[in-house]
């Protein structure tokens, strides 16, 4: 701030979410003219700080001044009106409107009453051309696009609405490097006109590359600011940690001899952009873990295993045989044995309005089944087992099972999977949103799982499951396995740095799954 | 530049059903004992309009990724109303029209307000409202009757110059009247923006509510327009179960047919006029070649069966199954 008076303060925001603290009176200053780097983990309460700017949330306390005035937004849109403008990380893009028809979308140029179609391509051209992309058709539908493509328009959208604040969040994360290359000329050159721009993101060198200042959000506060390039990464990095840990993990075993054939093993798995060449091999016993930041083909990965995505490449064996798994329902077959539990619970784990018992059962049904009627004691013995297994919370097996809480909704989609005695258990993330002591359980329940012969794949957002639970740890970007962490090597230092790809912390040597 | 590539792909879903209805008109009128003549065309003109009206009004919500049973009864109502109302000096008839146009775009307002603020689902909310609707109507009309100014009636189903159908101009008139400014306007916009992808619209600071309570309300209106013109065909009004139901669900066949997508965000009215007039032909096709009549509705489901399979060809291209389920 050296002096100059900030153009937009926010003080004291706070902002929770049910239990959950997304904000603790959090604090920011942005001056005209120059470029801001925000920093922090998944869930440092980044995101939710922008979407206080731009409108999109209303915090529960604090002050915002704009101008040395106080300000709040009811909306996106007051947000724009006041010249604050926001590029989100989930593009607001219109899938079936023409590229123009999205950058002018807030506020088109109207003519007695209509869109003015030619105006509206003038806008739309010389902002396309400001944001570095006149080689997009202005009529192009959007849905048409690649994702990189629609980043630029989202970009254009922006300045199209001439912001005095322009915010971007993750805002090259789909960006090839010469589309990044030039965002970084325009933003650059946004700053020498005037605009205070505010840049989130992981890639630390793009922070370096850009920022004027820095600040590192940590657990929903800022925790430091400073003048970009007075830090060095592994400063940076222990900022962005520096917390204590709080869950309870089971005691891992003695690494244990490798069993002469992986129960799961990958090779040289692509699949569009989002998968590149990953090989990993996956031990009866063992419990291996995928980092990385969000979104960096972990998902996909999983999903290919489960046989969900068309058109992989590479080969999946089980048992040391390759096989091919065509659909979910094959993937459950019990010559594979395998069970995904899903990143979320509501829309691919659980149907809310049916009852738990219907839900424990619907993995399950074809063994419980004979003729195709339901051998209804069978399926009894078997809930039973399992609610008394993982300690399922529930009024009764005939209620929704949108009615239990997160934690033991989680309960409910795991016991599902069980029910059929997976070999092979892949989880994305599945203690997201569920509370402290049920993680606990399900930390307990993967070990017993692990040492009772299963082969477990497990992703997960936070670092301190990576470190207390997984034997392994495979960190993936960009759609490839950057590098492999085993037993002591998994530190939070070391998943960050190389989350992030950058090549600090303790002396793990980097491999690289492209290799094999 | 190549602007006229993308026109073209913008308005495929318009020209295939221009296209396909051409083709059947062209295979009717040459068919057709009389050929074609005045009397043919104006007569297919008069049949072919009531259902394009409706499916337009049924396009403008359609877009907003809802769905607007009530359709057919407000097309119902206002038929009974105007078998009122629609009557007298010229004076008198004017009133009449006025009031019959309004108390259609009510009834779309009313469902716009139940839908968006009231935030129930559109195909519940326009159940409801449209037995309302078609309860009014059978206390109108309890049995079949009324009458309406036949000076009127007879200019509007006539012809122009001896050649034009005048229906078919009044349809011209109303898509330049309603049509063509709604879908130029920020309301218009917004109503699409609204129907491919509400997030993004609200987080694009686009005025969704407007927009789909217009879209709503002008359905109503446009089925009101509808209504107006069956009391000018018949000369009575008639609360009719059957009929009104039948106009709602041909309005979503014509829709399809129109290249409007069901899942909001895409198509034209046009389109729908066109798979309107497409959808009344195959009777008339069934009609030239002798066919029984029992046969219609089975032509009619085989037609729009292909026509929505030619839609679903895209699913073929995804490859990640879980976006199937989208």
């Amino acid at each position: 701030m050296d002096g100059a008076v900030p153009l937009f303060r926010m003080e004291g925001i706070s902002k929770r979410y049910g239990g959950v603290r997304a904000l603790e009176k959090a604090e920011l200053s942005v001056t005209s003219g120059s470029i801001h780097g925000i920093l922090g983990e998944n869930g440092a309460g980044k995101s939710t700080l922008i979407k206080v700017m731009a409108g999109v949330v209303a915090p529960d306390e604090g002050s915002m001044t704009l101008d040395g005035r106080e300000v709040s937004f009811a909306s996106p849109a007051a947000a724009n009106q006041a010249g604050i403008v926001c590029i989100f990380q989930e593009l607001s893009l219109v899938p079936e409107l023409s590229v123009a028809d999205n950058i002018v979308i807030s506020d088109p140029p109207t003519r007695f009453g209509m869109i003015d179609r030619r105006a509206q391509r003038r806008i739309a051209e010389e902002a396309l051309a400001r944001a570095g992309a006149a080689d997009i058709h202005p009529l192009a539908l959007v849905k048409d696009l690649p994702l990189s493509r629609r980043q630029m328009v989202e970009i254009a959208k922006a300045l199209a609405r001439k912001p005095r604040i322009l915010i971007l969040d993750e805002a090259t994360s789909a960006l090839a490097a010469a589309d990044v290359a030039k965002i970084f000329a325009v933003l650059k050159r946004l700053r020498e006109e005037g605009l205070a721009l505010l840049y989130i993101s992981h890639r630390m060198n793009e922070i370096a590359e850009l920022a004027d200042q820095c600040t590192v959000f940590r657990n929903g506060r800022n925790v430091a600011s400073y003048a970009a390039g007075s830090k060095s990464d592994n400063e940076v990095v222990e900022l962005m940690i520096g917390r204590e840990y709080s869950h309870i993990f089971p005691p891992k075993p003695v690494r244990l001899p490798a069993t002469a054939v992986p129960v799961l093993e990958a090779r040289n798995l692509s699949w569009t952009d989002r998968l590149d060449n990953v090989s990993l091999t996956v031990a009866a016993g063992e419990v291996v873990g995928l980092g990385g930041l969000d979104g960096q083909g972990q998902r996909e990965l999983l999903l290919a295993f489960f046989g969900v995505l068309r058109g992989r490449s590479g080969e999946i064996l089980i048992d040391g045989k390759p096989v091919a798994i065509a659909s979910p329902a094959a993937a459950r077959d019990d010559r594979i044995g395998m069970a995904l539990i899903p990143e979320d619970r509501k829309t691919e784990g659980l149907m809310l309005p049916m009852t738990v018992r219907e839900n424990l059962s619907f993995a399950a049904l074809d063994r419980l089944s004979k003729g195709g009627i339901i051998d209804r004691a069978a399926e009894q013995r078997l809930i039973d087992d399992m609610v008394g297994l993982l300690a399922i919370k529930t009024a009764g097996l005939d209620i929704p099972v949108g009615a239990l809480s997160g934690g033991n909704q989680q309960k409910v989609v795991i016991a599902k999977w069980l029910m059929r005695q997976p070999r092979i258990i892949l989880l994305n993330d599945p203690t997201r949103g569920i509370d402290v002591g049920t993680k606990q359980e399900l930390y307990q329940l993967l070990r017993k799982l692990a040492d009772a012969g299963a082969a477990i794949l497990f992703y997960s957002t936070d670092y301190d499951e990576l470190i207390g639970c997984c034997d392994r740890v495979l960190v993936l970007y960009d759609g490839a396995v950057k590098r492999e962490l085993v037993g002591a090597e998994i530190t939070e230092r070391a998943l960050i740095a190389s989350a992030l790809n950058i090549h600090g912390g303790d002396a793990a040597t980097p491999r690289h799954g492209a290799d094999a | 530049m190549k602007d006229w590539r993308y026109w073209l792909a913008e308005q495929r879903g318009t020209l295939l059903a221009f296209a396909i209805f051409i083709l059947m008109f062209a295979i009717y009128t040459a068919n057709h004992p009389a050929g074609f003549t005045a009397n043919v065309v104006q007569t297919a003109s008069n049949k072919g309009v009531l259902l394009a009206f409706v499916a337009m009004a049924q396009t403008l919500v359609v877009i907003t990724a809802g769905i607007d049973l009530s359709v057919g009864m407000i097309f119902t109502l206002t038929n009974c109303l105007a078998s009122w109302l629609v009557i007298g000096t010229g004076l008198e008839t004017a009133f009449g029209v006025v009031a019959v146009l309004g108390t259609g775009l009510l009834c779309g307002a009313i469902n716009g307000a139940i839908v968006i603020y009231g935030r129930l689902q559109p195909i519940v909310a326009t159940i409801a409202t449209g037995a309302v609707y078609f309860g009014i109507a059978l206390l109108l009309r309890p049995f079949p009757g009324g009458s309406v100014n036949e000076d009127l009636a007879d200019a509007l189903t006539g012809r122009l110059f001896g050649v034009v159908p005048a229906s078919l101009v009044a349809l011209f008139a109303v898509v330049l009247i309603v049509w063509v400014p709604f879908s130029r306007s920020v309301l218009g916009r917004a109503a699409y923006a609204a129907g491919s992808s509400e997030t993004a619209a609200y987080m694009s600071g686009v005025p969704i509510r407007r927009g789909k309570f217009a879209a709503y309300a002008l359905a109503g209106l446009l089925a009101a327009i509808g209504g107006l013109f069956l009391t000018f065909f018949t000369y009575t009004g008639d609360a009719a179960y059957a009929s009104g139901n039948a106009y709602t669900l041909f309005s979503i066949a014509a829709v399809v047919l129109g290249g409007v997508s069901l899942f909001g965000g895409k198509g034209s009215a046009i389109g729908a006029i066109f798979g309107a007039l497409a959808f009344r032909t195959i009777g008339d096709l069934l009609f030239v070649f002798d066919f029984d009549p029992l046969w219609q509705p089975l032509f009619q489901g085989v037609i729009l069966l292909i026509a929505v399979s030619l839609g679903a060809f895209a699913l073929f291209r995804v490859r990640n199954r879980l976006e199937w389920f989208l």
